[in-house]
């Protein structure tokens, strides 16, 4: 700098230049500054989000009974038990990355590197895990029929337990009566040239609605969420004119056009945001593993500061700020 | 500087010999407050399921008023018990291990209440705009039909 900027022999001076009013480096501020615009940014999601669950508010699907699965635990209904690991395993890294921040205000090379290798583990966890959330919400458990309207109608039956009357779920696969199909998949060559479609969907609408009447115990809820804070049942006449008169799609699973779980802007922002975010704590990983390894190299060590851990470790602060509140909006509330 | 810690959370209540132990501590507290959530939300008490105040009728001061307790007028209390427990989690996220808290003054407000300000508003605007047309979509006379 010396050599580029004239003295003014103001140095010293309120106004002379070379003060730090906020006392933390140029690095520092600028990954705070980057932090709060991508806080605005996940705002702006979340915001969006709670728009969009405002305007359906009264058939917005129930978060308990879509994310339901861990694995190796196979037909069991354990809500919340596996985002609470998630969460957790991020919380956990967060943890070791401050204690790499720590070990490198110490100079201590030998336990940043542990404990950077340690948050890089977390991390790789929290996104495998989210993978294998996404799969099972994709692949998708019941089934369901979509109607003309894009309503969605899910399929159960009354059951109980220890005394108790219930509604249980019940998979299409279960019920649905095959015929023969009367319909293939339509490709370039036999229909509009520009328009294919990736794959038929498992059953027709006839298909599940001969399954429906052939079993009498099988009724139809659809999206609307009564008093009970439960979707509402419909009769068996109902559930029978439903599907005969609406029925218009058979789903399975979830994506960017249709949901089983309800409304498809669900699937939407379930997607978005957890994919937003599961992007961030992937390049949170990179980053840490380049750090990782100039702190192997001995970078830092020869620098004399260990401030670059510090920065990312903001980085990595914040995509776990962030997952707290994505936990809070898409699976508690 | 960023070398020295300040050793103590909840105002003091809880003070630490080192900084290791202050991270421990503060993940100790984190845990045990997703742990409330997570058991909050699994078994979701049938007190905390329905609205405690219903909105105040007649005239402008009501409206006010239901304004001001909107928290406690329009949403079940389990879920401001979520949100509450939620600011609790950041607030100890961004000033324990961010390190927030020995920052000083002029930095950790610029970046809490310009984030705050901003993010409160966006919030009021797209709620808002979400219940208006949630009104269009299900009044008796609404255009728009999705029963179907």
């Amino acid at each position: 700098m010396d050599t580029t900027v004239a003295d003014t022999g103001t140095e010293g001076r309120t106004w002379g230049g070379g003060n730090k009013p906020l006392k933390a480096s140029y690095g520092k501020m600028m990954m705070w500054f980057f932090i709060v615009s991508d806080a605005l940014t996940f705002s702006g999601f979340l915001a969006a989000y709670g728009f969009s669950r405002f305007k359906f508010i009264e058939e917005w699907p129930i978060a308990d009974e879509v994310f339901t699965h861990v694995p190796f635990l196979h037909g069991q209904e354990l809500p919340m038990i596996y985002v609470a690991f998630m969460t957790f395993i991020l919380i956990m890294s967060s943890v070791t990355m401050v204690l790499a921040v720590d070990a490198g205000h110490h100079m201590n090379k030998a336990k940043v590197t542990l404990y950077m290798f340690l948050t890089i583990i977390g991390g790789a966890i929290f996104v495998g895990s989210q993978a294998w959330e996404w799969a099972t919400f994709i692949q998708g458990d019941y089934g369901a029929v979509q109607t003309k309207g894009g309503n969605i109608l899910q399929f159960g039956e009354y059951v109980t337990v220890d005394g108790e009357e219930k509604f249980k779920r019940i998979s299409i696969d279960e019920f649905a009566v095959t015929s023969p199909t009367e319909r293939s998949q339509h490709g370039r060559s036999n229909g509009l040239w520009f328009v294919t479609e990736s794959s038929l969907p498992p059953y027709s609408v006839n298909e599940i609605y001969n399954g429906l009447e052939a079993n009498e115990n099988i009724l139809v809820r659809n999206q609307i969420i009564n008093e009970e804070g439960e979707k509402t049942v419909l009769s068996r006449e109902e559930s029978l004119k439903q599907i005969k008169e609406n029925g218009k799609l058979v789903v399975k699973g979830a994506n960017l056009r249709v949901n089983e779980y309800g409304t498809s802007l669900f699937a939407d922002f379930f997607f978005f945001i957890t994919g937003f975010h599961g992007f961030h704590v992937f390049s949170g990983v990179v980053i840490n593993i380049i750090i990782f390894f100039n702190v192997i190299l001995g970078t830092y060590e020869r620098r004399g500061s260990y401030e670059m851990v510090e920065k990312v470790g903001l980085y990595w602060h914040f995509v776990d700020l962030v997952w707290v509140f994505v936990f809070t909006f898409f699976y508690l509330v | 500087m960023a070398h020295e810690h300040k050793l103590e959370i909840f105002r003091g209540l809880w003070k630490f010999k080192s900084n290791t132990q202050k991270i421990w501590g503060v993940l100790a507290f984190l845990t045990f407050v997703t742990a409330i959530e997570v058991i909050l939300g699994i078994y979701k008490p049938a007190v905390l399921m329905e609205v405690w105040i219903n909105p105040i009728e007649g005239g402008f001061f009501a409206t006010l008023a239901n304004i001001i307790l909107s928290p406690f007028v329009y949403m079940k209390p389990l879920n401001l018990i979520f949100i509450l427990l939620t600011l609790v989690k950041a607030y100890y996220i961004t000033w324990d291990f961010m390190h927030m808290r020995d920052e000083v003054k002029a930095l950790r407000r610029m970046v809490v209440w310009t984030a705050v300000f901003l993010i409160c508003y966006l919030i009021f605007i797209l709620l808002q705009e979400g219940g208006y047309v949630y009104d269009v979509y299900n009044t008796d006379d609404a255009l728009i039909k999705r029963d179907f």
